[in-house]
């Protein structure tokens, strides 16, 4: 069996006077993709952002490896080798395409066989290269946010929600992309509401209802469990065509 | 995709306000004259908001505290300027600037070293908590200034500039102060260095990336709150160097000089855009030329003018001049 490259255990966390994640526990195996599904509100994002530091868990623990990372503060999180695509891509938009670039890659200039890669997988970064990121379109921005993650090898990445709102043809790329980091021997925590994109991707998932894990276990087997979809995520037939 | 244009026409107002004033001023030199002194005390003025546009924009902190770095600066300058005296008086550059060189380094050392202490012990508790930075960064402010009557005494102080700096420049009959062209150079000087740390280094990337997205820095693995400190220090730093050029410009000191200009320096960092440096650039130099030529053509109205210029800015751009991308 693959041994996890990051744990949770009975994390809690509050945000001012709400109680948000109640005790979340799940896994993700080193070298896998992992997808983390729920429903709106279920507390997918308060968990990657637990994860990263950027809400402090008030109970329970994080474990990285073999490290407990439960209490070191964010940069110290990243510079472990985790990388986090937030929901809102948080690109730095007065900075251009190369300077967001450049910033992200915290170990020295960006290795050229690396943005090759990048610009294959995300031409419009190439082409846009000296604009300044507020300029790009929502899908270049997504691109810029995951390219940002990518620009370095990194041994956990967590993205939230990398489809939304964006072209099928982006879609594709952005899969494409995801398997070539998972062969790399890239982990991979992705938040997901697309289940046809999550179902193709993942190896394993954890689904969250009100602050919990209410299931986790394969993705094979919870693409076929239709019931199961139905009663945690309210998914119809439609969604499987 | 076409490349975005740059946005000039703040920039552009500059040159508008001073073309707009010729006439009402009437008289070539006088307008010649308003418009370097305008522009002197605009540099001056930017001098010391630099640092605040960016300590607000880096980590969101009100900080109305930074008139006790304008303040200290000046009084330290002028201390030592003052046990220089015959340096000063000296008929000699070289003498002249033997004192006010140090004068100038040991303000700016005293206002960084204050705003690093002032940081840890009056900020530090408070990130996040705008009502409380008020409060805090205002008590602190008369804090400093009843300390500043402590140690240099209740009076105002005298300052005279050195020979070299007194009288003008004659081109005919226009007669330019030497001392304002040398705030105007110093000014540039601070200006280019400013933009060429901005957006030529790597630090300084990563201050413009904080001042929109600082949570986004932390995450790529940066340590922000150090950032923060060294640009708390900086700002700091440059406050003091302005305090003791406007000391110098002013040619009195009073324990309330920092709170004095610190409303000069609000009104730039809003005009300008919180957290933007050219933004306050453009606001300080606007706001230098309004005061001179308002104080020339309507001495009754010359104290509300800034805010006015505010008032109208802020309708016509309502996050300043040139607003920071904020997460």
């Amino acid at each position: 069996m693959t041994e996890a490259l990051l744990s949770l255990r009975g994390v809690e966390t509050h945000i001012g006077q709400y109680h948000i994640l109640h005790g979340v526990d799940f896994e993700v195996p080193e070298g896998g993709l992992a997808m983390l599904l729920g429903r709106n509100g279920a507390g997918k994002t308060t968990t990657l952002r637990t994860i990263m530091g950027l809400w402090r868990a008030s109970a329970g623990e994080i474990r990285f490896g073999r490290r407990d990372i439960t209490k070191l503060t964010t940069p110290d999180i990243a510079r472990r080798g985790i990388a986090y695509v937030p929901e809102t891509m948080a690109i730095f938009a007065d900075l251009t395409v190369q300077e967001n670039l450049v910033l992200a890659a915290v170990g020295g200039p960006p290795e050229a066989k690396r943005l090759d890669w990048i610009f294959t997988r995300f031409p419009a970064l190439k082409t846009f290269w000296t604009l300044p990121a507020g300029f790009l379109s929502g899908g270049q921005k997504q691109m810029l946010a995951v390219a940002r993650a990518i620009i370095e090898p990194r041994r956990l990445i967590l993205v939230d929600e990398p489809t939304k709102g964006l072209a099928p043809a982006i879609v594709a790329n952005m899969m494409e992309a995801f398997r070539e980091l998972k062969d790399g021997a890239t982990t991979l925590l992705v938040v997901e509401q697309n289940f046809a994109f999550a179902r193709q991707l993942g190896d394993t998932v954890a689904v969250m209802d009100d602050g919990r894990v209410a299931h986790r276990g394969s993705m094979a087997a919870f693409a076929v469990d239709s019931a199961l979809q139905q009663r945690l995520l309210g998914l119809g037939m439609d969604t499987h065509q | 995709m076409n490349r975005p244009r740059r946005d000039l026409l703040p920039l552009l107002l500059i040159p508008i306000l001073a073309v707009a004033a010729l006439p009402l001023v009437g008289s070539p030199s006088s307008w010649v004259t308003l418009t370097v002194a305008g522009l002197a005390m605009g540099m001056m003025v930017f001098v010391m908001a630099s640092g605040l546009t960016l300590t607000f924009g880096l980590m969101d902190v009100l900080n109305f505290g930074h008139g006790a770095f304008i303040a200290v600066g000046a009084f330290v300058a002028a201390s030592v300027m003052l046990s220089l005296g015959p340096w000063m008086a000296a008929d000699s550059f070289w003498l002249n600037m033997a004192a006010v060189g140090p004068a100038v380094l040991a303000a700016v050392v005293v206002s960084g070293a204050l705003g690093f202490a002032f940081e840890r012990v009056i900020v530090r508790p408070v990130y996040g908590q705008h009502l409380k930075q008020i409060l805090v960064t205002m008590g602190g402010l008369i804090v400093a200034e009843q300390l500043l009557k402590v140690v240099w005494g209740p009076e105002q102080i005298t300052l005279s500039r050195p020979t070299a700096l007194r009288g003008a420049f004659l081109f005919g009959d226009i007669a330019i102060e030497k001392y304002r062209v040398l705030a105007v150079a110093v000014g540039l000087v601070v200006f280019a260095a400013l933009a060429l740390t901005l957006n030529r280094t790597r630090i300084g990337l990563l201050i413009r990336a904080g001042v929109e997205n600082g949570e986004m820095v932390e995450a790529l693995g940066y340590r922000i709150r150090r950032l923060f400190v060294g640009v708390f220090v900086v700002g700091s730093a440059l406050a003091g160097l302005g305090g003791a050029m406007w000391g110098l410009y002013q040619e009195t000191i009073t324990a309330a000089i920092g709170a004095q200009v610190a409303v000069l320096v609000f009104i730039v960092v809003i005009i300008g855009g919180l957290g933007s440096v050219g933004g306050c650039f453009v606001g300080a130099l606007l706001v230098g030329l309004t005061a001179n030529y308002i104080g020339f053509l309507a001495p009754k109205v010359a104290l509300g003018s800034n805010i006015l210029l505010m008032a109208l800015i802020l309708l016509w751009r309502p996050q300043g001049l040139y607003p920071v991308a904020k997460r």
